[in-house]
């Protein structure tokens, strides 16, 4: 059944989706006229996005339903900070142990912003709170885990003689590396301090878009939004400093010498 | 006469691999604690190798190394590099001036500590405020030496300190370190250039692929008769 909320259907239907289709035929069309070659990927990319929301839906329904219990739902964010860690650690090959550290500083990332968003009322402990949020935070966090990881490591096959300059000083390993970490956290970060800064001027976010055209007001969805984006951020940042300091401690061995990193494509 | 004096670095069966690559096997050497110590040899040798093993920016695969007697497993790393200066083949030079590459290697050292380091490199106190990217080639290099110096090593490595550097800056080098030499600083210098090898070694250590050059060929090896 569709329902109308200020004219926008809740339910776009079958039709409504094989239309959105046409800007997919555009974009396609584009690519042939001006000869860029990327029709079969634009093609691909969208019936793979297509096939993947829909199976994403199905089970989605099966976890957030009203009558299911919110282990379910905790199950799959689980399941998410796996595939999230799962995923630096095939994106920064180069990185000793990069998945399980990822899995720590993401997972503890979900579990926090999560915990505070729950705890403190902000959003019920439902299930269909839960999976949305922690989805933004994972999906937010692997983002910049990924960044900052793949920067590090570049950081220090690149400066790895200014690192071992400082080590032969007699500087920790930690000390001569923390230009490095900061550099890396900064550039990590920079994307979500700009899309704090110009939310709502350039970009109406996700979740606030989304409420909008659900029908909630939008004075409620720009709270709702700012609570969200708070909460992105200060995930955000606390995963990539858990990440880039434990990535610190398996750069340096623990008798303050560099380890010998695989081939480092940058 | 019996040598009762335990040497500078004495290596026992030392064996580095990296990975499947062997980079040095079964190694048995004793570096003297006097004088400029030559560790000359073919590239891909693993001079520098060995001498990164002496203030343990790398550690033997098996074998020990051992600093005046005792092994570096027992010492600690940070203390052992401040005794054990190292000079590296190019110069790194970190962000800032003179006075802030100085103070990374003794952050609460005053002016006095840092141009007497700079003095000792053959550099003026004048050089204290400059920018490190300002630097020539061989300045920058001699400011690595003075930055090294600011933690009085009792010991010195040197990586090929003069392989970028023109002749001057090169003579400029040399008299340094053989002055620190001649005050009582034992240096291990590696070079590949026999006649710098001649020029500033007491004694040498020749280093080839297939492990260390028996002493009766050493002259030969140095003299360029081989």
């Amino acid at each position: 059944m569709t329902t109308s909320i200020i004219g926008v259907e809740s339910d776009i239907g079958w039709v409504g989706l094989a239309t959105s289709f046409v800007f997919v035929a555009v974009a396609v069309g584009l690519s042939w006229a001006k000869g860029l070659g990327l029709e079969r990927s634009l093609l691909w990319a969208s019936a793979r996005a297509l096939v993947q929301l829909l199976a994403v839906g199905a089970a989605l329904g099966f976890v957030i339903g009203h009558d299911r219990p919110v282990a379910l739902a905790l199950a799959w964010v689980v399941v998410m900070v796996v595939v999230a860690a799962i995923t630096v650690g095939r994106r920064v090959p180069e990185a000793p142990g990069v998945a399980l550290v990822a899995f720590c500083s993401i997972g503890a990332a979900a579990a926090v912003g999560l915990g505070v968003m729950v705890g403190l009322r902000v959003f019920p402990f439902e299930g269909r709170t839960i999976v949305p949020l922690a989805g933004m935070i994972v999906g937010n966090a692997l983002a910049s885990t990924v960044v900052v990881c793949r920067r590090l490591v570049a950081e220090v096959a690149d400066k790895r003689l200014e690192i071992e300059a400082r080590l032969a000083l007699g500087q920790p390993g930690g000390e001569a590396l923390i230009s490095y970490v900061r550099s890396a956290l900064r550039t990590a970060l920079l994307p979500a301090i700009e899309r704090t800064k110009v939310v709502g001027l350039v970009a109406l976010p996700g979740a606030m878009t989304g409420l909008i055209l659900a029908g909630v007001s939008p004075s409620a969805a720009v709270k709702v939004q700012a609570a969200v984006m708070f909460e992105l951020l200060g995930a955000e940042a606390a995963a990539v400093t858990v990440v880039s300091l434990a990535m610190t401690k398996r750069l340096v061995t623990p008798d303050h010498r560099l380890v010998r990193l695989a081939r480092v494509e940058t | 006469m019996l040598d009762l004096v335990a040497p500078l670095f004495r290596f026992e069966a030392v064996t580095v691999q990296f990975g499947a690559v062997t980079v040095l096997g079964e190694l048995d050497l004793e570096v003297a604690d006097q004088g400029i110590t030559i560790l000359t040899g073919p590239s891909g040798a693993g001079k520098t190798t060995l001498l990164r093993l002496c203030n343990r920016l790398e550690v033997p695969t098996r074998g020990t190394v051992a600093f005046r007697g005792r092994s570096l497993d027992e010492l600690d790393p940070l203390v052992l590099r401040r005794r054990v200066g190292m000079v590296f083949q190019r110069p790194v030079l970190f962000p800032g001036t003179v006075r802030d590459n100085l103070h990374v290697a003794q952050p609460d050292a005053d002016d006095a500590a840092l141009v007497d380091a700079l003095g000792r490199a053959d550099l003026p106190s004048s050089f204290l405020g400059r920018v490190g990217d300002e630097l020539s080639g061989g300045e920058a290099q001699r400011m690595c030496l003075a930055r090294t110096l600011v933690t009085s090593p009792e010991a010195l490595l040197v990586d090929e300190p003069t392989s970028s550097l023109d002749s001057r800056s090169t003579s400029a080098l040399e008299r340094s370190i053989s002055e620190l030499a001649a005050e009582g600083v034992p240096v291990v210098w590696v070079t590949h250039d026999r006649g710098q090898a001649r020029r500033m070694g007491d004694r040498h250590v020749v280093l080839t692929r297939d492990g260390l050059l028996p002493p009766e060929q050493v002259q030969d090896y140095v003299e360029d008769r081989t």
